[in-house]
């Protein structure tokens, strides 16, 4: 994995609350084996009208929007199943962080465990950043923080070992496969006191 | 010593390494479930660093999220959505032979929804870890077992390592205290919490069902309101083991058996909460005041008593949902067109949820509009209700008696309505386009999906008995 400082982009915003993993990528596009190529499918129903052609009323179809990586979400983002092709879908579809003022537990340990930045922020912040949708934001993940257009900052806090996982580029595996002496000796005490 | 809930001591059994300096705790898992649909990729992880799977024997595999369910043909032929489900099945089932994971495939006796058949094996039981790449593996809760959904790069790393890095979530205690009235079923109390706490109120919170009103639920209704928990925000929900567990649980294949398992149960009926013990955040609900419900909206949480009213739209996010569904607002939720039942899922397809379908439908017809599927949640469940007649008193009702899988909660397998059609479904989703694009969902419980079959209708069970005794 690359290791990720700032990200730099205009915001989209998906006011929505509630927006669940069904819409994140619907279950039929489910039926593959690999992680890639699921940008096409991401809010494939919101995003794709029936006949194949883009939604134009949907905001990430917007001309002033492509390119868009950070999403300022609706509440409660990412609700639903523990479907891991949510966070690839939106990757893949160019999204890199997404700011809500809530954000689903499986959904929020998937999206960091694969460079998706998902950013808790309070409802008045969050309601400032929908209100100016479109304005160029930089993440920095290491002094933990959002630098808006205007040039003041808000303040975020993610979690530390993920944060350093991000930062560093490695993925968490690596550090689990170190621990296995620990992991096998933890197995033979419980064994012991069985 | 200090008082503990039940979360609390489970956590601790299976604490590798307690968080520390920034770094999430190590957790041990006793038992890891995986099927077809978010195991290959982190199988793939896996070779691509080489590595086998640490302890291939807590891993157990079904089919279930893609597997058709018609009966095959007479050359044996399955009716397959597609090529891609095939294939994903057929990947599991290498991967399992090649990692040497035991796996209940189309020849096993076992097979079903992953979430029925590892508690009817006896695999499920109290005090463990158990997780899935499935967000209703809350479903294991009802047995006092710590299970949670994870995404399949966790997948990996429960079967590189048998662990998880975990931040320990808080505690919610909900205390359903009285009795449900007759006619109010798991599903029914279940969608009331959901309600009542919100879609994201359990966000971040392991919540512990208790009081008398969860004491007196069947393991069945146990599994069924744990299984909803992740529909309250919370990726596990707990229940108290007790006797209704133990006996629940004696006898089953992969349960202990003779002295081993009367150690087993002792040891089980002291996970129970310390008296004192402290959650997070309480909620207290009278079960008394619950009624049979159904949803409304495109979100598990925008619940009604069958016998209410759509809401008069209050923000944005209701006024999307009625437009999606088509409802009109201050309208009543009864009586509203239905063109498809679908009694199944991890949620309800067990027997006792069959047996409440077959006795709403005994003797009569489904409304000649209604599709209805009725598709067992496991080859044991299956078997069960056949020998009981359940089937013929489904075939004979009009309804499609299927095999068993996840079939239309989530429509991978083709199992799906048509855009614009409204299903009454005993699922746990009814999330826009989850039972196909453009398909609307009605939650129910199995007594009140087989009543809105025969009226043809969103219809409440206890009106057609009562119409029957007069």
């Amino acid at each position: 994995m690359n290791p990720i400082h700032r990200i730099e982009s205009r915001s989209v915003a998906l006011p929505t609350a509630n927006i669940d993993t069904d819409q994140i990528i619907p279950a039929r596009f489910l039926t593959t084996t690999t992680r890639e190529g699921l940008g096409r499918h991401a809010f494939h129903d919101w995003r794709w009208l029936p006949d194949g052609s883009p939604n134009p009323d949907f905001s990430l179809n917007r001309p002033e929007h492509a390119g868009a990586a950070i999403l300022i979400a609706g509440h409660n983002f990412g609700c639903g199943s523990s479907r891991e092709h949510a966070p690839w879908a939106l990757l893949d579809a160019g999204i890199r962080c997404v700011i809500s003022t809530a954000i689903a537990d499986i959904f929020r340990n998937n999206a960091l465990k694969n460079g998706l930045l998902a950013i808790v922020v309070p409802a008045e912040v969050h309601a400032s950043l929908l209100e100016h949708a479109g304005e160029r934001l930089a993440i920095d993940l290491e002094r933990e923080r959002i630098e808006r257009e205007d040039g003041s900052a808000i303040p975020f806090t993610i979690d530390p070992f993920a944060r350093d996982c991000l930062l560093a580029g490695v993925d968490e595996l690596g550090w689990l496969l170190a621990r296995r002496p620990q992991i096998e000796a933890w197995e033979e005490r419980r064994a012991w006191n069985a | 010593m200090a008082s503990l809930t039940l979360f609390e001591k489970i956590w601790r059994r299976h604490e590798v390494e307690a968080a520390r300096e920034g770094r999430p705790a190590v957790l041990y898992v006793d038992l890891h479930l995986i099927h077809e649909v978010t195991s290959p990729q982190a199988f793939a992880m896996l070779d691509a660093r080489g590595i086998p799977v640490a302890r291939p024997a807590r891993t157990l595999a079904t089919i279930d999220h893609s597997t058709p369910t018609g009966a095959p043909d007479a050359a044996g032929e399955r009716s397959w959505a597609n090529p891609a489900t095939r294939a994903q099945v057929e990947k599991l089932l290498a991967n399992c032979q090649r990692h040497g994971i035991t796996v209940h495939g189309w020849d096993s006796p076992h097979r079903g929804i992953v979430h029925v058949m590892a508690p009817e094996l006896g695999h499920t039981q109290p005090g463990m870890t158990i997780v899935c790449g499935d967000s209703h593996t809350s479903t294991h809760g009802a047995f006092g077992a710590l299970a949670f959904g994870i995404g399949s790069t966790e997948v990996a790393h429960v079967l590189a390592t048998q662990c998880l890095l975990k931040r320990k979530p808080r505690t919610l205690a909900v205390h359903v205290e009285g009795c449900l009235a007759p006619g109010v079923t798991a599903k029914d109390l279940a969608l009331h919490l959901i309600g009542l706490i919100g879609v994201d109120g359990g966000t971040g919170h392991v919540i512990e069902f208790r009081g008398s009103a969860i004491r007196a639920l069947s393991m069945e209704g146990r599994m069924t309101l744990c299984n909803l928990s992740i529909e309250m925000g919370a990726p596990a929900g707990l229940i108290a083991p007790d006797a209704t567990t133990i006996e629940w649980l004696r006898g089953r294949p992969a349960a202990p058996v003779g002295v081993d398992f009367e150690n087993a149960a002792r040891d089980w009926l002291s996970l129970a909460s310390d008296p004192g013990c402290h959650y997070d955040r309480e909620v207290h609900v009278d079960a008394t005041t619950v009624r049979p419900s159904v949803t409304w909206g495109t979100d598990p949480g925008k619940v009604v008593p069958i016998d209410g009213c759509i809401p008069i739209e209050a923000d944005a996010n209701a006024a999307k949902a009625l437009s999606y569904m088509g409802f009109t607002p201050g309208a009543a939720i009864a009586g509203q067109p239905v063109d498809v039942v679908f009694i199944g899922s991890c949620t309800n397809a067990r027997l006792p949820d069959l047996r409440d379908a077959a006795a709403v439908l005994r003797g009569r017809k489904i409304h000649p509009r209604v599709r209805m599927l009725v598709v067992p949640g496991s080859e044991a469940v299956k078997r069960a209700a056949e020998a009981e007649g359940l089937d013929r008193v489904f075939r004979d009702a009009g309804a499609e008696w299927r095999e068993p899988g996840c079939s239309m909660c989530i429509g991978m397998n083709g199992d799906i309505a048509r855009p614009g059609e409204l299903v009454v479904s005993t699922s746990n989703r009814n999330f826009e386009g989850r039972q196909g694009p453009g398909v609307r969902t009605v939650l129910a419980s199995p007594a009140t999906a087989a009543a809105s079959a025969l009226a043809g209708a969103i219809a409440a069970a206890a009106s057609t008995l009562a119409e029957e005794a007069a």
